[in-house]
């Protein structure tokens, strides 16, 4: 799940300075959970933007707005709307953001921030726990991410922040050392803890991500 | 090989620790500026009476006047420095070139440290580093010394260091902070510098583990200089891994009025006294933050002349 968290509307008012015609892209998946961009996000939003002196020309919410197919294809299917707009508010993650940018030549603006990719404890309540490193620790740390959910994402035990079992950053998080520390001695597999984990490579996913499968039946180059 | 520097005025700590005497060590604390006056102050005033002093590295992830550059000032004011590195700010690209150029200007010893996070820090907005840590550290440097960089990459030249690491002794829970003590003893640290001890019950419970751990690393506790009751009710409420024990915290309270700084001297100079007359452990490192003006006079009320040891 994608967490994404709502710009300021005065933000988004200043984003679309000039831009009189809107059209509003909402997301189906991850931002309806966050309560970001699903259908009653837009409908505000709609209302907020025609209070504010806007047209909005169309709105839209679909599963994946990341998938880029898909949005040129909504984007076909709302022709008259889409045309019709001076710019777009894309009311997702930036991954949605930059699809719908794919799907135009007109102006983009994001709605939301994109915070991390999160688990979903409840409603409304998100935590990190995976960092989309490229390269997963998870197997000698007790399934604990040692990269996330200590703050330095250190690899060889607790920092001297320690305190009480919480991070030094913030007493509400806990230190993910000390929650290694104790899975560990849970599963008698201390010795995992104490084997030095030397330098990591932190270039295994390296940015701007990409991959490519070899699909079945085409044969490779 | 060309090192770019005049014979050490002092002896290395390698040598101090090896001759078996009680390791003094100070500290200085960078300015943020280029105003460097106060500081050279401090390092003249130390360097005869301590046998080194830390140079912190961008301290509480404030920034300010490099460990590095104030390394080199110490050299050249005659006394001896122990190089904090820290790895919140640079990666290990930038920490070996800085170990390269520390060696060739007659840098012996070198403090390896992960760093506080940068939010606790005056640059709350920077992007934290950490592309590796102390135990990381401390292996980049041995293979150095190995003649190889982290890429693997033959080194035209290698270094020497007598390499140092940290470990807070106060650290809740102490088990993991115990297992992280012995990794870094594998990873080559050669000596120990704590955190903060106030307790010193508390220590003497730590240097049992430890010692148990390994019984020839040397240990030096880390001594920090109460000053006030305001620093200590921030401490205590701020400073993960510091705690006060109550007996102190009275006796700072019942200083009469303009007394709390002297009573803090009395206190680490008893706290000294103890560390070696119970032979404790292998040194002091004395943190002084901003009363380095204070650091004889703790010296001479704990009797102790490195002069004479």
């Amino acid at each position: 799940m994608i967490i994404t968290t709502s710009k300021p509307f005065e933000e988004v008012l200043k984003e679309l300075e000039g831009q009189d015609k809107v059209f509003i892209v909402g997301c189906g998946s991850c931002a309806t959970t966050c309560e970001t961009g699903g259908e009653p996000q837009v409908a505000e939003m709609k209302a907020k933007l025609e209070a504010e002196g806007k047209t909005v020309t169309g709105t839209v919410v679909y599963e994946e707005v990341c998938h880029e197919l898909n949005t040129k294809r909504k984007f076909r299917e709302n022709k008259e709307a889409v045309e019709a707009a001076d710019g777009f508010l894309v009311m997702c993650c930036g991954a949605g953001c930059q699809s719908v940018r794919e799907a135009t030549e007109k102006e983009v603006h994001p709605a939301c921030d994109t915070v991390f990719l999160g688990n979903i404890l409840r409603q409304g309540q998100f935590v990190e726990k995976c960092s989309l490193c490229g390269d997963c620790v998870l197997e000698d740390f007790g399934a604990i991410c040692p990269v996330t959910r200590c703050h330095k994402g250190i690899l060889n035990g607790p920092c001297g922040g320690t305190d009480e079992g919480k991070c030094e950053t913030d007493k509400e998080k806990d230190c993910g050392w000390t929650l290694i520390y104790n899975q560990l001695e849970k599963l008698g597999k201390l010795d995992r803890f104490k084997r030095i984990y030397g330098l990591k490579n932190w270039q295994a996913s390296m940015k701007p991500g990409r991959v490519i499968f070899e699909r079945k039946g085409e044969g490779g180059e | 090989m060309t090192l770019l520097f005049d014979k050490h005025a002092k002896p290395s700590i390698q040598e101090v620790m090896e001759s078996g005497k009680f390791l003094i060590t100070g500290e200085i604390g960078p300015p943020k500026g280029t105003d460097i006056d106060e500081m050279i102050h401090h390092i003249d005033l130390l360097k005869d009476k301590v046998h080194a002093m830390n140079i912190t590295d961008n301290q509480s992830s404030v920034m300010r006047y490099p460990s590095l550059g104030t390394a080199l000032i110490i050299l050249e004011r005659g006394g001896e420095p122990n190089l904090q590195v820290t790895c919140r700010d640079r990666n290990r690209l930038a920490i070996e070139a800085d170990l390269l150029f520390a060696y060739t200007r007659g840098v012996r010893s070198v403090l390896c440290l992960t760093g506080d996070s940068v939010p606790v820090g005056d640059h709350k907005e920077a992007k934290g580093v950490f592309d590796c840590e102390s135990v990381q550290l401390l292996q980049i440097i041995r293979n150095m010394e190995e003649g190889r960089d982290s890429g693997g990459n033959e080194l035209q030249g290698g270094v020497k260091f007598y390499k140092g690491a940290i470990v807070t002794p106060e650290a809740d829970p102490i088990e993991p902070q115990m297992l992280k003590f012995e990794k870094k003893i594998e990873a080559g640290a050669q000596w120990f510098q704590t955190q903060a001890v106030y307790d010193m019950d508390n220590f003497k419970r730590f240097m049992e583990r430890a010692r148990k751990i390994n019984d020839k690393v040397k240990i030096c506790a880390g001594l920090v200089l109460l000053t006030s009751m305001g620093a200590i009710r921030y401490m205590n409420a701020n400073v993960p891994g510091v705690f006060v024990p109550d007996n102190l915290v009275k006796e700072m309270a019942d200083a009469p009025k303009g007394e709390a700084l002297n009573t803090g001297i009395r206190i680490m100079a008893r706290q000294i006294r103890q560390c070696i007359d119970e032979k404790l452990c292998d040194g002091v490192h004395i943190m002084a933050i901003g009363k380095e003006d204070v650091v004889p006079k703790i010296l001479e009320e704990a009797g102790v002349d490195i002069t004479k040891m």
